[in-house]
């Protein structure tokens, strides 16, 4: 609020209106009725639905199949955020350094920020062809009989690499931008106190990176969990079958294809409370965090 | 800053020369920006070459030259079974909801965040809690629940509900109160003693205040809207409501073929048109969109 604002009764409201009806029809009503759906079963041929209570829940936390999609999810969410966030660091931290060219790697690197996830896992589906899949042959060359879509660890490879190759440049962005923010006066006493490249990068730019990269594990967190949809659906070309999926795929998968509503209902208020999580730890780590600036 | 100290030469600055390091710097970073571009010149040697080429061999080394004729064949023949999907009624449903979108959210998120910051209200913080709680949120943890409620409302295949449900976050909103928080208090008094309205305030001094950052959401809304997916593939069953990106999950399950020779080169077609769009935009108005990315912390 400003302190110099002005004193109107019904401008701010009218102004307030569109804002507030979109977000209580598509926000807040969809979010609770997960929540109620959750605690209902429902008639698989639509004639109403009955109270459980938490049968739903138990059912989740019983279900084996559950437990290898959550179980799947974490190490997919943890490989995916940090190999995007550790080749994003080296290709900024290089970037930062060259004169020479250096916008045209910019641009080189970033571009992909703008290509959609489906589109992504579309080029994943091409260069990871079981017949002639540059990449399925090179692997072959190696010894690795490829097989995308038939293998477990082998599709979920392929996931895990064309979500990093699609998440680097948007971290490459923050980082460059959070290196180029780094005052001139730092890096020239850097340069003075420290010779070696290595020692200087640890000691002084690594420390100022911090909450840039504190930022970036969130976001990346957040896109392994939701973003990734799009790769993993037409990595999988919408038939999951024994492939590994996320838990945001079963969201879908139950509930949109399988109709189980209070099922799937119920994994997405555990998706809501685990987004929950994340963002009260953001909060309480931002305020911790040392500012150096 | 960087002209002066290279001019005069201080002693902190060494001179250029060879190293070796600079030689492995440049290495990383040709590699880095092969890995990028590469699958996206595979997708063009693909949308150049014959279908039966590209099919028994795969990708290979050198462009085709059928590009023009996948390019029409992608365009304007319609491929699904209603006769309405063609390349260019997708190309325009994108654009309607890249459009949308960005300028749904712009507007209505300014309209938030000036009602916000410029007014006393007496439901000020319940009203700010209410919207910035959808920050937490995002659309896929209550996507079905979203479907049933779009449908309830009869909105299923309609640019309405393709649009507005995506909106129903205050990312937008956030941005800009950030911003409004960051103009200078006088204006408004030097405003007000001019004797200008809250509408004209709005109008003539914020709105053009504002213009960089509008420019700045702009892009970063848009090409979130073009590539949205998994809204789209539940929002719409009828061919002629697709999206490009929503198209590519049917281009994938033609891939996956019966007996027929797949279509790759007009799949790598819609692909790349699907690409090019945001791609460009992004490329052309980099310092903009740079800038509206690393400030508004999303």
């Amino acid at each position: 609020m400003k302190r110099a604002g002005f004193a109107s009764r019904w401008l701010p409201i009218l102004l307030l209106v569109p804002q507030l009806s979109i977000i209580l029809v598509f926000f807040y009503w969809p979010a609770a009725y997960a929540v109620k759906s959750s605690f209902y079963l429902q008639d698989p041929f639509g004639f109403g639905q009955t109270f459980v209570g938490l049968e739903n829940y138990s059912a989740l936390a019983g279900s084996a199949e559950y437990l290898k999609v959550a179980n799947f999810t974490m190490i997919f969410t943890v490989l995916v955020t940090f190999f995007s966030l550790a080749l994003a660091l080296l290709l900024a931290v290089k970037a930062d350094k060259v004169i020479r060219g250096a916008k045209t790697y910019r641009t080189l690197l970033m571009w992909v920020y703008a290509v959609a996830p489906p589109v992504a896992g579309f080029m994943g589906l091409i260069l990871f062809n079981q017949r002639w899949g540059p990449l399925t042959e090179f692997f072959g060359a190696l010894g690795w009989d490829f097989n995308l879509r038939a293998d477990y660890v082998d599709t979920a490879f392929a996931m895990v690499v064309v979500s990093v190759w699609k998440q680097v440049p948007v971290n490459f962005i923050f980082f460059l931008s959070g290196l180029q923010s780094i005052p001139k006066s730092v890096r020239e006493a850097a340069l003075i106190d420290n010779r070696s490249d290595s020692g200087r990068f640890w000691d002084v730019t690594f420390p100022l990176l911090a909450p840039t990269g504190f930022f970036l594990l969130i976001i990346n967190i957040t896109y392994a969990l939701f973003d990734t949809f799009g790769i993993i659906d037409t990595l999988v070309q919408g038939e999951p079958g024994n492939n590994p999926m996320t838990l945001v795929y079963k969201v879908y998968v139950d509930g949109f294809r399988g109709n189980d509503l209070g099922g799937s209902s119920a994994q997405s208020v555990v998706l809501m409370i685990l987004v929950l999580a994340l963002t009260v730890f953001q909060f309480r780590m931002v305020e911790r965090r040392i500012h150096y600036t | 800053m960087a002209d002066i100290s290279l001019s005069t030469a201080t002693p902190v600055v060494p001179r250029r020369r060879f190293r070796w390091s600079t030689l492995v710097d440049h290495a990383v970073l040709i590699a880095g920006s092969l890995v990028m571009i590469l699958p996206l010149l595979v997708m063009l040697q693909t949308a150049s070459t014959p279908d039966v080429e590209t099919m028994k061999y795969g990708p290979g080394l050198y462009f085709g030259d059928q590009l023009d004729d996948n390019f029409r064949k992608a365009m304007f023949e319609a491929s699904g079974f209603s006769g309405e999907n063609t390349g260019f009624a997708m190309f325009k449903n994108s654009l309607i909801l890249g459009l949308g979108f960005a300028i749904g959210k712009i507007v209505i998120g300014m309209m938030a965040a000036y009602a916000i910051v410029y007014f006393r209200l007496r439901f000020a913080t319940l009203a700010f809690w209410l919207i910035f709680t959808t920050l937490l949120l995002p659309l896929e943890v209550r996507i079905l629940p979203s479907y049933e409620i779009t449908q309830k409302l009869g909105l299923l295949n309609t640019y309405t509900g393709l649009i507005v449900p995506l909106i129903a976050s205050a990312t937008a909103t956030f941005f800009f109160r950030q911003f409004f928080r960051s103009v200078p208090e006088e204006l408004v008094e030097a405003a007000r003693i001019d004797g200008a309205g809250p509408v004209k305030f709005f109008i003539d001094i914020l709105v053009p205040l504002s213009q960089t950052m509008i420019a700045a959401m702009f892009i970063i809304m848009f090409v979130y809207g073009w590539n949205q997916y998994l809204w789209p593939t539940m929002i719409t069953t009828e061919e002629g409501m697709y999206t490009l990106v929503r198209g590519i999950k049917r281009i994938v399950q033609v891939l996956q073929g019966g007996n027929e020779i797949p279509e790759y080169g007009r799949a790598n077609v819609l692909a790349i048109i699907a690409v090019l769009p945001p791609v460009a935009i992004v490329i052309f108005f980099q310092s903009w969109f740079v800038k509206g990315l690393t400030e508004s912390d999303k």
